[in-house]
């Protein structure tokens, strides 16, 4: 199958990164709702791996061979599907249907209505126990295809997400990468006053995994750390990818009440401006 | 005295068969290679055993993942576990995600008699049956198990399969054929009727001796497919024999009684007694002294079946 746009150069990733953030501040505006501070976190992960570091071809979304990308924060589903639509997996017009009654584009994913899902996610801790599954199927199958699974930082506070850390580790699962959008905050409070992650690369690294940390908003490093992996032989990657809730827009940047507010008429338009 | 099976010999058994014959077809556990009966199938198949350990969480995500990787996994473990601890990633990762995902509910009802409460599975029909796109299934022996089995391999899609543990008499033919959604009449009769599923089918079809002895003559449903349920066979029972009584090793609230009742009443209400455990949690005892201490012998079952009708006359 065909590699698409693997020839992406950083900064064209950083261009479609931009028009992505752009356009889910239109949908969540027109929306009316969403979970805006989430979404622009992971826009420069999304750009980078759907432009530059996945093997998907949207032509044929179900290609048995395509590397897998599962986003276990569902509720990030404005940057999900702004990306699919930017990557040719849904239409673009799709987008002003965010949410709308009827809609395929729920507010959080649905495999079965939106090409381009693997699985459906939206209660937390779902995504990393499913991306084990096709990781270890890949392996059953002797196939060089890989899974990527990006995780909120807030969401690694579920148990499942722990038992599924472990059997990688045991596995020896170098073809699963797990990316943490860590950007500090989950709903409520920051993620160190509410339940204290750190040290995080400690963690996975007991759990047998090779780990690094990276600016989530700098693609140069993104390209180089997502084309390194598997970091170690015979052990599955994480990524922890430092970043900031809302990246792009000055109001929303590491706000925690932005977690899933709308903006106003003028906030979009000075969000957009921000965002040219 | 019937030869007695445990289901679990003819899961273990179909499944290598069919393991045999489709590459596909794995199996994920955790820890629960003996009580899940898959020793045999590890030996065979050592790359396609899946041992998750003590995580059902994982277990069942695994199996979506193994899914959505072309491979079709009989998701198996204990039933109080599997359901309970892994109930969202069974609604979300399975049922809603529609992933082709086999899971297999093993030593369901009270089938860990002494080991008390927390090892009993008597919610657990009630839980999936509450869940959108997931067939719950529940074979009364092993030539039922097997046909399910069978059935649930070249049929795409999740499903919930209860495996049976304490010993059971053969109610089935041998030719049985698995239909989803189709309840097999076992004892024709017009005075009343019994539905029943898994373990307690034998016990309606000894109930129904019972009562026929004393000129009543009783029809015996066994209702194999929880959700979607016969209702066709359900709203007949009720036209053609007056009152239903439904027996499951289960909670009386919200499994198959509760499945049947919601038809009877909306479409042709008639008197019910549910059997089954009365919404309580179970004293220490064996299975067997459970089964007395509920009623849920073909003793109790008639005289519930006396009972209603005496009432409904």
């Amino acid at each position: 199958m065909n590699q698409l746009h693997v020839q992406a150069t950083a900064e064209e990733v950083r261009e479609r990164a931009r028009a992505i953030r752009r356009r889910n501040v239109e949908i969540v505006r027109a929306a009316g709702l969403g979970h805006i501070g989430g979404d622009l976190s992971a826009a420069d992960i999304l750009a980078t791996l759907y432009f530059a570091v996945l093997n998907v071809d949207p032509a044929h979304p179900d290609d048995p061979e395509r590397d897998r990308y599962i986003q276990s924060k569902g509720h990030a589903s404005g940057v999900l599907y702004t990306t699919l639509a930017a990557a040719g997996f849904i239409p673009d017009s799709l987008l002003d249907r965010y949410m709308a009654d009827g809609s395929p584009l729920n507010g959080h994913p649905d495999r079965n209505k939106v090409p381009g899902v693997e699985t459906n996610t939206g209660p937390l801790g779902h995504g990393l126990p499913v991306a084990v599954g096709t990781a270890i199927a890949a392996k059953l199958d002797g196939s060089p295809r890989r899974t990527f699974v990006l995780c909120g930082d807030g969401e690694l506070q579920e148990g499942s997400n722990w038992e599924a850390i472990m059997a990688a580790g045991h596995r020896d699962l170098d073809n699963l990468v797990v990316i943490v959008d860590r950007n500090g905050l989950q709903q409520g409070a920051r993620t160190e006053a509410t339940n204290a992650l750190d040290p995080l690369d400690a963690k996975f690294a007991a759990f047998g995994w090779a780990a690094r940390t990276v600016d989530g908003h700098d693609v140069d490093a993104l390209l180089a750390t997502f084309r390194a992996v598997p970091f170690e032989p015979r052990r599955p990657s994480c990524v922890i990818a430092n970043t900031i809730k809302g990246q792009g827009v000055s109001f929303i940047e590491d706000r925690v009440e932005w977690h899933h507010k709308v903006p106003s008429e003028a906030q979009t338009a000075q969000a957009l401006e921000e965002l040219t | 005295m019937s030869e007695r099976f445990d289901c679990r010999d003819a899961f273990q058994r179909t499944l290598i068969d069919l393991a045999t014959h489709d590459e596909r077809i794995v199996a994920v556990v955790n820890d629960s290679v003996g009580s899940s009966k898959l020793g045999a199938f590890e030996q065979r198949f050592p790359d396609r055993l899946i041992n998750v350990g003590i995580a059902e969480q994982n277990m069942v995500g695994i199996g979506a993942g193994l899914a959505n990787g072309g491979r079709i996994p009989f998701v198996s473990g204990a039933a109080p576990f599997l359901t309970g601890r892994a109930l969202e990633q069974i609604k979300a990762d399975v049922a809603y995600s529609n992933t082709n995902v086999k899971l297999c509910g093993q030593s369901p009802g009270m089938a860990y008699g002494e080991l008390g409460p927390t090892h009993h599975s008597i919610e657990d029909l009630a839980w999936l049956r509450a869940i959108a796109n997931l067939p719950v299934i529940v074979p009364a022996d092993p030539i039922e198990t097997e046909a399910v089995l069978r059935w649930a391999a070249a049929t795409e899609g999740p499903m919930f399969i209860r495996v049976g543990r304490i010993p059971v008499t053969a109610v089935n033919d041998p030719g049985y054929r698995f239909r989803l959604g189709v309840a097999t009449t076992l004892r024709d009769g017009a005075d009343v009727t019994v539905i029943a599923c898994g373990t307690m089918v034998e016990r309606a079809l000894e109930a129904a001796d019972l009562l026929a002895a004393g000129g009543v003559h009783a029809r015996v449903l066994n209702m194999t497919t929880i959700r979607p349920l016969d209702r066709d066979a359900v709203v007949k029972a009720a036209a053609e024999t007056g009152s239903i009584v439904t027996v499951e090793e289960h909670t009386v609230h919200g499994g198959l009684g509760g499945a049947v009742a919601e038809v009877v009443a909306t479409e042709c209400p008639v008197p019910m007694r549910l059997m089954g455990v009365p919404g309580v949690f179970a004293p220490t005892g064996s299975v067997e002294s459970l089964f007395r201490r509920f009623g849920l012998t073909a003793a109790g079952i008639a005289e519930s079946a006396l009972l209603l009708r005496k009432a409904a006359a």
